[in-house]
C-alpha cells in the first residue's frame, strides 16, 4: 500500500467514510474530522509510518506539519519519512 | 419548609445483569455471579475469581468516537445513567439543566486505561500512546461525560473515598438538593478494576478469597472483587410531584464519619457513629429500620466489626433488623458498590423484598444478627440503610424511607 493510500485509509476510518470518498484537495474539516480527530489522525500516522510528526495541538497553524488538505498531509508525511530515514 | 429528596430513576450494570432490573432480579433470585476471571494474564493471578461482567460488547452501545474516550468505568456509568434518566422521564430543558448536576463515586477511575498504557510503554517499549489516555483515565471522566451527554450545567464532580465513594457521592447529591443548590442530580458510582495490574495490587494485601464471597458466614475467608455501576436520579420532591413522576423511594438521611485510626482496619465506633448519624439526620428511630444492606465484605474483621457497630448504633433494635450483603453475588464493586447495593434498599422499601446473602453455610457467633441467608425474604420495610466503610477509615451511611 502506498503512503497516499495508507493516509486515505487512516482518514477514512476516522471520518467513518470509504477511502474513495476522500479527495486529495479535501480539508479535514470537509470530511468531518474535528480538532480531537486531528490528534487521533496524527497518532495513527505516527504509528503506521514509524515517524515523529511535529504537531502542536495548542496551535495547529504554527506547526511545521501541514494538515490543510489530504494532499498536504501526504506530502508532509513523505518528507518526514525521507528525513527520518536519512537521519537513521 | 425542608426540601425533601426522592429517587425517580435507577440504572445499573453488574455481573448480575446489564440493567438495574436484571441486577435486582439476580439479587432476589440469590444468584451468585462470581466466576473465573477472563482477561490477559489472569492465569498469573493467585486469585482467579471475580464479579466480572461477561458477554458485554461495548460497540453495541457506543460509537467509535465515544469508545476512544470511554474507559470501561465511564461506559458503565453512561449505560446506567441512560437507563436511570429514561425511567425518570425527565427532559433537561434550559432552566432545569442549570439546576441539575452529577456526583459520582469511583475508587479506580480509568485504571484499565492506565494499566494497558503502562503495559504498552514499559512492557512493549512503545514510545507513544493514544492521544486520549488522559481524558480516558481521569477520575472525573465518568461524571463529566454524563454532564455533557445530558447537558447538566450545575455542580459536577467525582468523589474518591475507596469503597465508600458512591455513598459519599449520593450523600453529597442528597445534600445539594435538600440544601437548595440543585433540583435534580445524577448520582451513584462506577468502577472497573478487573485487569491484571488492578488485581495484582489487591493480591498484595492478602485479603481476597480464592474460593468465594461468604459474608457473615463462619467459613468466610476474604473479599471478592467485582465491577459495574449504578446511577440514580435524585430529585426534589415537589419537582417530582409537579410532573407526576413515579417515586421509587425517599432519601431520608445521610451521615459520614472518619475513624482517625488505621488505614485498613475498620473501627466499630466510626461505623456506629455513621449509622446513628444517618438516622438522626433523617429524623428516624432505630426501631423503624427494617433492613440493612451491610458493607459485608466477607473479611474476618469487617463483618464482626460491622455487626458490633450495628448493635452499638441500633441498640435492642439490632436484634430485630434483617441484614444482608449482596457482595456475595456481584462482588465488591469498590467505588460503585454502594450505588449497586442501593438497588436492594430501594427494593426493600418499595416492594418489601429483601435480597439475601448467598453462599452462607455456617453461622458465626460473632455475626449473630438476623442474616437474610441464601433466599430472598418478603417483609414490609419502612426504613432501609446502606452501609459503606472504606479503607482509610471513611464511613458513609444512607437511610432510605418508603415513599407512600
Amino acid at each position: 500500500m502506498s503512503v497516499s493510500e495508507k493516509i486515505r485509509e487512516i482518514l477514512a476510518e476516522q471520518a467513518l467514510l470509504s477511502p474513495s470518498d476522500i479527495s486529495a484537495d479535501a480539508s479535514l474539516e470537509d470530511i468531518g474530522i474535528d480538532s480531537m480527530g486531528v490528534v487521533e489522525v496524527i497518532f495513527a500516522i505516527e504509528e503506521a509510518f514509524s515517524i515523529e510528526v511535529p504537531f502542536n495541538a495548542n496551535d495547529p497553524q504554527a506547526s511545521a506539519f501541514d494538515v490543510s488538505s489530504v494532499a498536504a498531509i501526504t506530502a508532509a508525511v513523505n518528507q518526514l519519512i525521507a528525513e527520518q530515514k536519512a537521519a537513521g | 419548609m425542608t426540601r425533601r429528596v426522592v429517587i425517580t430513576g435507577q440504572g445499573a450494570i453488574s455481573a448480575l445483569g446489564a440493567t438495574a432490573k436484571t441486577t435486582i432480579d439476580g439479587m432476589l433470585e440469590g444468584r451468585c455471579a462470581i466466576s473465573a476471571l477472563e482477561f490477559p494474564n489472569a492465569d498469573r493471578l493467585s486469585v482467579g475469581i471475580g464479579g466480572q461482567i461477561k458477554g458485554y460488547d461495548p460497540s453495541e452501545h457506543f460509537t467509535r468516537a465515544e469508545l476512544a474516550l470511554f474507559d470501561p468505568f465511564t461506559q458503565f456509568a453512561v449505560l446506567s445513567a441512560r437507563e436511570a434518566v429514561a425511567q425518570s422521564g425527565l427532559a433537561f430543558d434550559d432552566a432545569l439543566s442549570l439546576r441539575s448536576g452529577v456526583i459520582l463515586g469511583s475508587a479506580g477511575g480509568g485504571l484499565q486505561t492506565q494499566d494497558e498504557n503502562y503495559r504498552l510503554v514499559y512492557e512493549e517499549g512503545k514510545n507513544r500512546v493514544h492521544p486520549f489516555v488522559v481524558p480516558r483515565l481521569m477520575m472525573n471522566a465518568g461524571s463529566s461525560q454524563l454532564s455533557m451527554i445530558f447537558g447538566l450545567r450545575g455542580a459536577c464532580y467525582t468523589i474518591a473515598t475507596a469503597c465508600a465513594s458512591s455513598n459519599h457521592a449520593m450523600g453529597q447529591a442528597f445534600h445539594a438538593i435538600r440544601g437548595g443548590s440543585a433540583d435534580v442530580m445524577l448520582t451513584g458510582g462506577s468502577d472497573s478494576m478487573l485487569c491484571f495490574g488492578g488485581l495484582k495490587a489487591w493480591e498484595g494485601l492478602r485479603v481476597m478469597s480464592s474460593d468465594g464471597c461468604r459474608p457473615f458466614c463462619a467459613t468466610r475467608n476474604g473479599m471478592v472483587q467485582g465491577e459495574g455501576a449504578a446511577v440514580f436520579v435524585f430529585e426534589e420532591l415537589e419537582h417530582a410531584r409537579a410532573r407526576g413522576a413515579d417515586i421509587l423511594a425517599e432519601v431520608a438521611g445521610f451521615s459520614m464519619t472518619a475513624d482517625a485510626g488505621d488505614i485498613v482496619v475498620p473501627n466499630q465506633d466510626g461505623a456506629a457513629r455513621a449509622i446513628s448519624g444517618a438516622l438522626a439526620d433523617g429524623g428516624l428511630s432505630a426501631a423503624q429500620v427494617g433492613y440493612v444492606n451491610a458493607h459485608g465484605t466477607a473479611t474476618a474483621v469487617n463483618d464482626r466489626t460491622e455487626v458490633a457497630a450495628l448493635r452499638a448504633a441500633l441498640g435492642p433494635a439490632a436484634e430485630e433488623v434483617a441484614v444482608s450483603s449482596t457482595k456475595s453475588m456481584h462482588g465488591h464493586i469498590m467505588g460503585g458498590t454502594g450505588a449497586v447495593e442501593l438497588l436492594s434498599c430501594i427494593a426493600a422499601v418499595k416492594d418489601g423484598v429483601l435480597a439475601p446473602t448467598v453462599n452462607y453455610n455456617t453461622p458465626d457467633p460473632e455475626c449473630d444478627l438476623d442474616i437474610v441467608a441464601n433466599d430472598a425474604r418478603e417483609t414490609f420495610v419502612k426504613v432501609a440503610i446502606s452501609n459503606a466503610f472504606a479503607f482509610g477509615g471513611l464511613n458513609a451511611v444512607l437511610a432510605l424511607k418508603r415513599f407512600a
